[in-house]
């Protein structure tokens, strides 16, 4: 066993082998690596912010290109730091409202088309699609049975009893299937990350595997 | 007999060219005739339309020799002036016979092209197209479908708003989860320990993080009523202000804010991982009798969830995120499925606002079953009919 001389991958390792004591119990090492990372990260967060927000958004357009546009965002931004104070921290509310109020809009339309308009479509397609025959035409039904029934599990106007509680239970058997096909599929990128980690360790770290 | 038969062969294999001799210098040296191809006809470039500028679209026949397999492809040259310079600006594969120039310089102004075939061994340069100006359109008339439904949407939920404020009862039925979160604050009082309360790892723009701040000026109602310890972690730094302000109120609507703790609310890191790593800690040292895990959740859901059920806490999570719903079902002793969060804030709240919106769009998922059973029989009877739901479908 020949254990690697790059003394940051030998610092990376013993933070993961902190993290991984976890699995034990809460310990002083798991507590040490704990918060490192929170506040190594909350000092990383802000550069990138910088980096990635500040810098591409507000100081090239205006210092660069000149777009004094750019200056009215930036000062409703600003207006963020207003919560330091006690007697102007109302202020705050409003960059707040332009965000929320810009987001809903900006999201609205494509939601609906996304997750409404586009469902509508492919759920009636594939069970009126008469070339796919048999067993192309059953699915595409037990597909579009499936969103009338999920969708009525979801609805909260009306007591869950007679019809609507026979295809709310139908609804939710699907919602489960679903989500046990979702649950096996994103298990298996879990483990592919953590042999990434062990790979690390074994790899870079100890050597074992060439 | 057996030699005549190897003879014979060695006279064959003598006959055939790839076994003969090589060829001499002159053979090889020989010019071979280069194969030229046919260019492209029909070249046409016109604004691409429903965009915001600054694209043309050229379009062309095929050259006749793509059916003989002898086109790669088609570059596609853009001009100032049709005796101009042509510049490449973009290639398409054969069976391709448009492109889209998303590079277009300056809108209104006149542009050239000529598409070029790429054959094998030669190339043919079409003539110019008729000029083409690419311009800004101000309405994208691919997007009419989703006017009308966020138009229709909006109207149901003002209807059901305006009912709710004039004082209408509104009926909604009772939601597993959220009947237990007065229990979970109920048994965090009596062991003495906290609530840990985390609203997603989204912003503020998410809905799912709308509801879960919702549901947390509930929670805090509750815990300034029975005087439990809150601590609210938070990821994004406007939530975290939100959250703060939400929490701050809640106690002053409750009549405690001297119960209120500044530090209650508080700001951990941005980071995914260092935030789960982070609240698993806080989870760990602190023992909270309940978590409550609402809002938008990626790949640390099952970190944080496995984590609260190992310190024996009662766990409420509620996310809109599919991939994590299956995590927090099997970890957490309640979840809000998708849009049952989006329910708990107006079932918890009962404000006037939140129930029309909540009964808005209730009526607005059964028009979406009436519209799918009606467009699935016509679609059926008429094929014709078919096609045409689906184009008024189609998101552009």
């Amino acid at each position: 066993m020949i254990f690697s001389t790059n003394p940051w991958v030998w610092i990376a390792a013993i933070l993961t082998l902190c993290i991984f004591s976890f699995l034990y119990k809460e310990n002083a090492f798991y507590r040490f690596a704990e918060h490192l990372f929170v506040g190594v990260s909350a000092g990383y967060g802000v550069a990138i912010y910088w980096n990635n927000a500040i810098v591409p958004n507000l100081y090239v357009p205006v210092f660069h290109q000149h777009n004094y546009w750019f200056i009215i965002p930036g000062l409703i931004g600003m207006m963020f730091f207003f919560r330091f104070s006690a007697k102007t921290g109302w202020l705050i509310l409003i960059p707040l409202a332009v965000l929320l109020g810009t987001g809903s809009g900006v999201y609205l339309a494509p939601t609906f088309q996304a997750d409404v308009l586009k469902q509508m479509q492919s759920a009636i397609a594939d069970a009126t699609n008469l070339e796919l025959g048999g067993w192309g035409l059953v699915w595409g039904l037990v597909a579009f049975v499936g969103v009338l029934t999920t969708l009525s599990y979801f609805f909260f106007s009306r007591e869950q009893k007679g019809a609507l509680k026979i295809s709310a239970n139908i609804g939710i058997w699907f919602i489960m299937i679903g989500f046990g096909a979702s649950f096996g599929n994103t298990v298996m990128a879990r483990v592919s990350l953590l042999i990434g980690r062990v790979q690390f360790l074994l790899t870079d770290w100890i050597h074992i595997i060439k | 007999m057996r030699l005549k038969i190897y003879a014979l062969l060695l006279a064959m294999a003598a006959a055939l060219p790839c076994l003969a001799a090589p060829p001499g210098p002159a053979a090889s040296e020989a010019p071979m005739a280069a194969v030229t191809v046919a260019p492209p006809s029909g070249i046409k470039a016109a604004d691409t339309p429903n965009d915001a500028g600054n694209a043309i679209t050229v379009r062309w026949q095929a050259s006749p020799d793509e059916a003989r397999k002898m086109i790669e492809g088609y570059e596609v040259l853009r001009a100032e002036t049709p005796d101009g310079e042509f510049i490449k600006v973009g290639y398409v594969p054969y069976g391709f016979t448009s492109f889209d120039d998303q590079d277009v310089p300056a809108n209104g102004k006149e542009y050239f092209y000529r598409v070029k075939a790429v054959g094998r061994e030669s190339q043919a340069l079409s003539l110019a197209s008729v000029s083409a100006r690419s311009a800004e359109q101000w309405f994208n008339t691919m997007r009419i479908n989703a006017l009308v439904s966020c138009l229709l949407f909006t109207l149901i939920v003002v209807i059901f708003i305006s009912r709710a404020k004039s004082g209408q009862s509104l009926f909604i039925r009772r939601i597993a989860g959220l009947a237990a979160v007065e229990e979970a604050v109920g048994r965090a009082t009596e062991m003495g320990r906290p609530i840990l309360y985390v609203p997603g790892l989204s912003s503020i723009s998410d809905v799912a993080t709308i509801a879960a701040l919702n549901i947390l000026g509930q929670v805090a109602k509750k815990t300034a009523e029975y005087d439990t310890p809150l601590l609210v972690p938070n990821r994004d730094p406007v939530v975290f202000t939100v959250a703060q302000e939400i929490v701050k109120e809640a106690y002053n609507e409750i009549g405690r804010p001297d119960a209120y703790n500044h530090d209650s609310v508080f700001y951990l890191t941005d980071s995914q991982m260092g935030f789960a790593s982070g609240v698993d800690g806080i989870m760990a040292r602190e023992k909270p009798a309940t978590n409550f895990f609402m809002g938008m959740f990626w790949a640390e859901s099952l970190i944080l969830a496995e984590t609260g059920a190992e310190t024996g806490a009662i766990q409420i999570a509620g996310t809109d995120a599919i991939h994590q719903l299956p995590f927090f079902i099997t970890a957490c002793d309640y979840t809000l499925i998708g849009e049952e969060l989006y329910a708990a804030s107006a079932y918890l709240s009962r404000e006037p606002m939140l129930l029309g919106t909540l009964k808005g769009q209730d009526w607005s998922k059964a028009v979406i079953v009436l519209l799918l059973i009606a467009g699935l029989a016509v679609s059926l009877i008429n094929p014709g009919i078919r096609e045409i739901i689906l184009q008024m479908l189609k998101v552009g």
